[in-house]
């Protein structure tokens, strides 16, 4: 009982943190090695916000989701437009800033355990027999509302078509008058605030550290891979498989195995089924 | 609109056209312009620790060649064979802790050690990457990424391998000089293979596979066989720099996995000039001495080579080595358009 009710919770934040990376990649084809230092330096924004210069939780929040959607523009703009369509510069040039913002951190004294933002709601109740305390249930809300919100955007707003539409043959796009480079702006900075998002409501549950930058870009990624590259509901089904093979790992190993866990899931899902769950239509570009 | 426009143009010097062919041996002044850039390099490299000041300064030219070994197998790697590999540390590492239990626990010398290391190394590597070799895009950057993360994790986790603690009372190369001149020559070496690699009819196959890779499929040829040679030859570079870097620290641990293998070589490229094989050493002469130098600031030398490597790649810059060779090898005039 509580294999099913926390694998539920973990798979939901795992499609958390992975839906901003689906996202960035599925629309503008950039991987977005970013994605996990955008999570942890948002964490640290709301902190400051929080503590430093004591405004209201909720206030901080929305100021903190505003900046890393401004900081993700920027880096879109100023950065990788340039080196984009070029493999090996998107993928340093993303690679590097992940790393400088990371690194920066630590330098500034942001380590060890003193960092940590509060629960939303305090309590807990018992689900069957199995105590759950109150802001899992939340994250769980906020993870399947994301969802729904973003199917609903982008099949029912002019802005997210143009992003399917951009998604599905971008040259084809571009020739209905959507404007590529900006839509893959809005990709960016949607997907970093999703990225952001994720922070606020997951890092509530532990410290923010900075080590955490690299698991959640590399169990993002994981989830990506197994759900197909660019494919969003490839994502949250690969985020039910791995999260339930980690709460499972977890159980019966240990909790430092949930990195191997998203690893063997990328192999594994390299030999058997390289284009992912979900990601018939790319199948011929990426197999050669 | 009568405005007089100019424009450069770039044109081959004699001497580098008649160089190109049989013609070099004819006189000294070809041989020299041909030989002259590569005995700098040679003769500069074996000079290196007569005028070091000191101890330290010494040790520091042995860590430079380490890192020279990585950037060239990332230069080898992502522009012969376009596969951008994140994972140094894991060439690194595997390379490292294989050297290290093969001397603490067979008690073999590091004149055996560095070979095994170096060729079983490579194989464990180029058999961990196996599964992401048949495809395109981004997923050799991601696995390369993920495994000394994940390694790190196991180790810690199941206490192998010394744990976090490493292996400690590895045997050292004996003499500092023996150790300095063995990893120079054997940058040297692999330089001058790697060179030569890509210029034989195999490497013309890799830059194939980098370019083109359906043309390289139409022609009969497993383009994962290709990209498994290719990672094996680059992994074996990298895991010769690691076998020597735990004989030289005398110690094994799970920083050959970190962060710093991999970002710093990359810098090194792109500052040294991507696709020379030369320049990424340079950029390692260059990078390492300077990272030695702000040892004090900690983290922020990471930050400090993110931020070059940006710039680098963002304003498009050539690097050292590119400009350089268009100095040597061309002049330029105005012409009027």
């Amino acid at each position: 009982m509580d294999i099913l009710i926390y694998g539920i919770i973990n798979s939901i934040a795992l499609a958390l943190m992975a839906l901003g990376f689906a996202l960035v990649y599925g629309i503008s084809r950039v991987p977005n090695f970013a994605h996990g230092a955008l999570y942890v330096i948002t964490g640290f924004i709301t902190w400051s916000l929080l503590r430093t210069l004591g405004f209201n939780y909720l206030i901080s929040i929305v100021l903190a989701l505003i900046v890393i959607g401004v900081v993700s523009a920027l880096i879109y703009q100023f950065v990788l437009i340039r080196v984009r369509g070029m493999a090996i510069s998107e993928i340093i040039a993303s690679y590097a800033i992940g790393l400088a913002i990371l690194e920066g951190l630590r330098w500034g004294g942001f380590k060890g355990t003193t960092y940590t933002l509060p629960v939303f709601i305090e309590g807990s109740v018992n689900i069957g027999d199995v105590p759950v305390d109150l802001h899992r249930i939340l994250v769980v809300g906020i993870g399947v509302s994301v969802v729904i919100l973003l199917w609903l955007f982008t099949h029912y707003t002019r802005i997210g078509l143009a992003l399917r539409g951009m998604a599905q043959d971008e040259r084809a796009a571009l020739m209905l008058g959507i404007d590529s480079d900006i839509m893959a702006l809005v990709a960016m900075a949607s997907g970093g605030m999703l990225a952001g998002l994720a922070g606020i409501v997951l890092l509530p549950l532990g410290n923010i550290v900075v080590e955490k930058g690299y698991d959640v870009l590399i169990q993002a990624i994981a989830v990506c891979i197994v759900g197909g590259l660019g494919s969003w509901m490839g994502a949250v089904l690969a985020a039910f498989l791995i999260g339930f093979a980690q709460i499972l790992t977890t159980v019966y190993l240990g909790s430092h195995f949930q990195m191997v866990v998203a690893l063997l899931a990328i192999i594994l899902t390299l030999i058997l089924r390289p284009s992912g769950i979900f990601g018939k239509q790319k199948e011929l570009e990426e197999r050669v | 609109m009568n405005i007089e426009q100019r424009r450069k143009e770039r044109l081959d010097r004699g001497i580098k056209v008649r160089t190109d062919g049989l013609y070099a041996i004819m006189s000294w002044r070809e041989l020299s312009y041909l030989t002259l850039p590569r005995l700098v390099l040679i003769l500069g490299m074996l000079a290196l620790p007569l005028i070091m000041p000191s101890m330290y300064w010494q040790r520091v030219i042995s860590i430079v060649c380490i890192y020279a070994l990585l950037a060239l197998s990332f230069d080898f790697l992502a522009h012969f064979v376009g596969l951008v590999s994140l994972g140094g540390g894991l060439f690194i590492g595997v390379g490292g802790y294989l050297a290290a239990i093969m001397n603490t626990h067979f008690g073999m010398l590091p004149l055996l050690t560095i070979p095994i290391a170096t060729v079983v190394g490579a194989g464990i590597c180029t058999l961990f990457l196996l599964p992401c070799l048949p495809l395109r895009g981004v997923y050799f950057a991601i696995v390369s990424l993920m495994y000394p993360l994940a390694l790190a994790r196991v180790i810690v986790a199941l206490d192998i391998l010394g744990g976090t603690d490493g292996i400690m009372g590895i045997e050292s190369f004996g003499n500092r000089w023996v150790e300095q001149y063995f990893v120079i020559l054997m940058v040297l070496l692999f330089l001058f293979g790697a060179r030569r690699l890509v210029n034989l009819d195999i490497g013309l196959v890799f830059r194939a596979v980098k370019d083109n890779d359906q043309a390289v499929r139409a022609s009969g040829m497993s383009i994962t066989f290709y990209k498994a040679v290719a990672v094996f030859i680059a992994s074996a570079m990298g895991c010769m720099g690691g076998a020597c870097l735990v004989h030289i620290y005398m110690w094994s641990g799970i920083s050959l996995l970190a962060l710093d293998f991999s970002i710093l070589p990359i810098a090194a490229t792109v500052i040294g000039g991507a696709g020379t094989l030369v320049g990424p050493v340079l950029g390692c002469l260059i990078l390492v001495p300077i990272s030695e130098l702000l040892r004090a600031f900690g983290t922020l030398r990471i930050v400090f080579y993110s931020l070059i490597l940006v710039a680098f790649i963002v304003f498009r810059s050539e690097g050292i080595m590119v400009y350089g060779q268009r100095k040597y090898h061309q002049f330029e005039r105005w012409v009027k358009i």
